[in-house]
């Protein structure tokens, strides 16, 4: 995997000598909040309602068994044993005290972690598909264009000062799993009519307030012409992009504003000067990272093992069908580990689990996890015949959840039990509909759906591309939950539609319930999935079994 | 006729341990709501908000909440979001819940 180079090493060290500094000014009184706050947050520490929370990149989402050992020890030494993975491919420390935090970063340097530009208007940590490397629908890797990306963005002196904050998502494969259509820019690998590979770049997307589905300026963009061709957007964006209103001021707004066309006629003529002035990517430096993306060498032996162990094993089986997803090389398997046990807080694993982790990635793994946006786990490539011994390891340390894409893998942000800016909690929504569907034995019969939880209208837990998603409210008072249907976070990205007045949190998990039921009911046969049944159905039937006639004439 | 005024504490988190803390009589900080000094006036509520942001060494992130008194007269939180700072996550026994 890539290595951080000496200027990297330099940056991050000096990084944090400065903010040690920094908060000890802050402690002995010479610096107030206020001139704190901007230096804090540039080093990825937030005040929640109870506590800081630190929050540290895991740039593309990809770590090492020792880096993951080193977020197990931070968990441990400085937390409270756990620490919680988001919908961004970072980790949330929720409980460092402020001294602690020059410690807890110098330790993440020690394995090449940092938390630089997970805030502010800059560009964020660049996320990707999950399976990278890995999938079978995969056209190539797209890490060394992301690690491209974060060397080209990091202090970038051009976009520290963007109208507001930017995100970047790539995808290497078709399947879009890397939610590239609710970023700034999206970028989805596609080959042209020549089979060379490049990108569809997609830009202004984003949820939160004002939710839009990216729109794609560029169906297809030589590789070589990534960097000026993002140069170009952002200046545009730079130049143009409203600093008047904070709400207004994401580039997806501008994208609406303006329209494609006169966005795309900007992008093109600014592109055509950046790329006049550019000499390229120095081609050492793109071989360095593409050499350090290598995969892994892998071992083709196959053996019985894996199709024994399925026979033999319903529990095992099961898991297989959810949880293991196809690799590029036959005799290999890629696992995903649910955090997302009945029960339980989506996303969180504590000390322990992240070390069987780290021991299964180094034994069995060639030495690679991943982080999900879907706040899950990822062991990327582990032979076939090794898969049941490391599921028999992911059991006992409970671990091994059989749910990935099922109605239990729930999407959800920390809400109102950690964030100050929630309007109401998310977690135990989360947990009681998970308990709910586990009483009813239906996970599997219901098939694909994805539900995703916001604790405010920021939509950090994604909850406009949810299937059905859940966006809590603060209504006079009351935690209140609102209900959107038929949201797609893919490659046929949609924006899901409310349904009408929102439910308090009692008669949250029956409406929940009704709505899959009736999905049950009318779908055609157990081959169309709840999303395929929303679309074919449309709202209406599914709006009848969660409002009375009252509620509905109190809606229109 | 002017709105009653509801009656409001000062409260903050705690510059190192982060944690929800509240302004008191004697112009320090308790861990416990119930020890908060309450202002019944808009005036009073300033005056509090002034003096315990002046108190930059030892809080972050001061504001004014709303309360309502309680049967024993000591402050009780109006909103759920300041009822769950007293208490801490819903999801784990982790915060001032434990402490107490
Ligand atoms: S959606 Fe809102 S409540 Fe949830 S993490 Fe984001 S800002 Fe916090």
């Amino acid at each position: 995997m890539y290595r951080y180079d000496d200027f990297d090493e330099a940056f991050v060290r000096n990084r944090v000598a400065e903010f040690r500094g920094q908060v000890e000014r802050r402690i002995d009184g010479s610096l107030t909040e206020d001139e704190f706050k901007p230096l804090r947050l540039m080093n990825g520490v937030y005040l929640q309602l109870h506590a800081y929370m630190l929050r540290v990149a895991i740039p593309y989402g990809t770590l090492n068994s020792r880096q993951m050992r080193q977020l197990a020890l931070v968990a441990e030494r400085f937390d409270k044993g756990y620490g919680h993975f988001t919908t961004r491919q970072n980790i949330q420390f929720n409980w460092p005290r402020l001294k602690d935090i020059p410690e807890i970063l110098s330790l993440l340097a020690d394995v090449e972690m940092h938390a630089i530009q997970t805030s502010g208007n800059c560009i964020r940590n660049v996320t990707a598909d999950h399976f990278a490397g890995a999938a079978a629908d995969e056209i190539e890797d797209p890490r060394p264009t992301a690690e491209l990306l974060r060397q080209w963005s990091t202090d970038h002196p051009e976009f520290q000062f963007l109208p507001r904050k930017f995100k970047i998502a790539i995808t290497g494969a078709p399947n879009d799993r890397a939610v590239t259509k609710a970023h700034d820019i999206g970028l989805r690998m596609v080959r042209n009519e020549a089979g060379e590979p490049g990108y569809e770049v997609i830009v202004g997307g984003g949820l939160g307030r004002t939710p839009m589905v990216g729109k794609t300026v560029r169906d297809f963009l030589p590789k070589a012409d990534l960097l000026p061709y993002l140069e170009a957007i952002l200046q545009v964006y730079n130049l143009s992009g409203r600093r008047d209103n904070k709400y207004k001021a994401r580039i997806k707004i501008l994208v609406h504003e303006t329209g494609l066309d006169e966005i795309k006629a900007r992008v093109e003529a600014a592109f055509e000067e950046k790329k006049r002035a550019f000499s390229g990517a120095p081609a050492d430096l793109v071989s360095a990272i593409e050499a350090a993306f290598a995969p892994p060498s892998f071992d083709n032996t196959r053996s019985l093992a894996f199709d024994r162990a399925q026979e033999a094993n319903p529990a095992f089986r099961s898991f297989v069908e959810t949880n293991v997803a196809e690799h590029k090389n036959p005799a290999y398997g890629i696992v995903s580990v649910s955090l997302k046990p009945v029960g339980g807080t989506p996303g969180d694993a504590t000390a322990e689990q992240m070390r069987v982790l780290a021991d299964l990635a180094e034994q069995y793994g060639h030495d690679e996890l991943r982080i999900s946006h879907e706040q899950n786990v990822i062991l990327p490539h582990v032979r076939k015949a090794d898969i049941p011994a490391v599921y028999e390891a992911l059991r006992e340390a409970g671990l091994a959840t059989a749910n990935i894409g099922l109605v239990s893998d729930i999407i959800a942000c920390p809400g109102m039990d950690y964030c100050a800016l929630a309007t109401a909690r998310s977690i135990p929504v989360a947990q009681a509909i998970s308990k709910r569907f586990d009483e009813l034995k239906l996970e599997r019969e219901i098939g694909p759906l994805k539900i995703k939880i916001s604790g405010c209208i920021n939509a950090c837990g994604h909850h406009h591309v949810g299937h059905i998603g859940i966006l809590g409210l603060d209504k006079a008072g009351k935690e209140n939950y609102q209900i959107t249907l038929g949201g797609d976070g893919t490659e046929t990205a949609t924006i899901g539609e409310r349904t009408g007045p929102g439910f308090d949190a009692d008669d949250l998990v029956p409406a929940i319930e009704a709505i899959v039921e009736t999905y049950l009911n009318l779908r055609e046969d157990a081959a169309e999935t709840f999303l395929q049944a929303y679309r074919r159905l449309g709202a209406d039937p599914f709006k009848q079994a969660i409002y009375s006639e009252k509620d509905e004439a109190r809606a229109a | 006729m002017a709105r009653e005024y509801r009656p409001r504490i000062v409260t903050a988190n705690d510059l190192i341990e982060g944690d929800a803390v509240y302004f008191t009589a004697s112009h320090g900080w308790s861990r416990e709501h119930g020890e908060a000094v309450v202002a019944f006036s808009a005036d009073a509520a300033d005056g509090l908000l002034e003096a315990a942001a002046k108190q930059q060494d030892r809080i972050v992130g001061v504001y004014l909440a709303e309360v309502e008194m309680g049967p024993d007269h000591r402050p009780q939180p109006v909103h759920f979001r300041e009822a769950f700072r007293t208490r801490g996550p819903s999801n784990y026994f982790h915060g001032k819940q434990a402490q107490a």
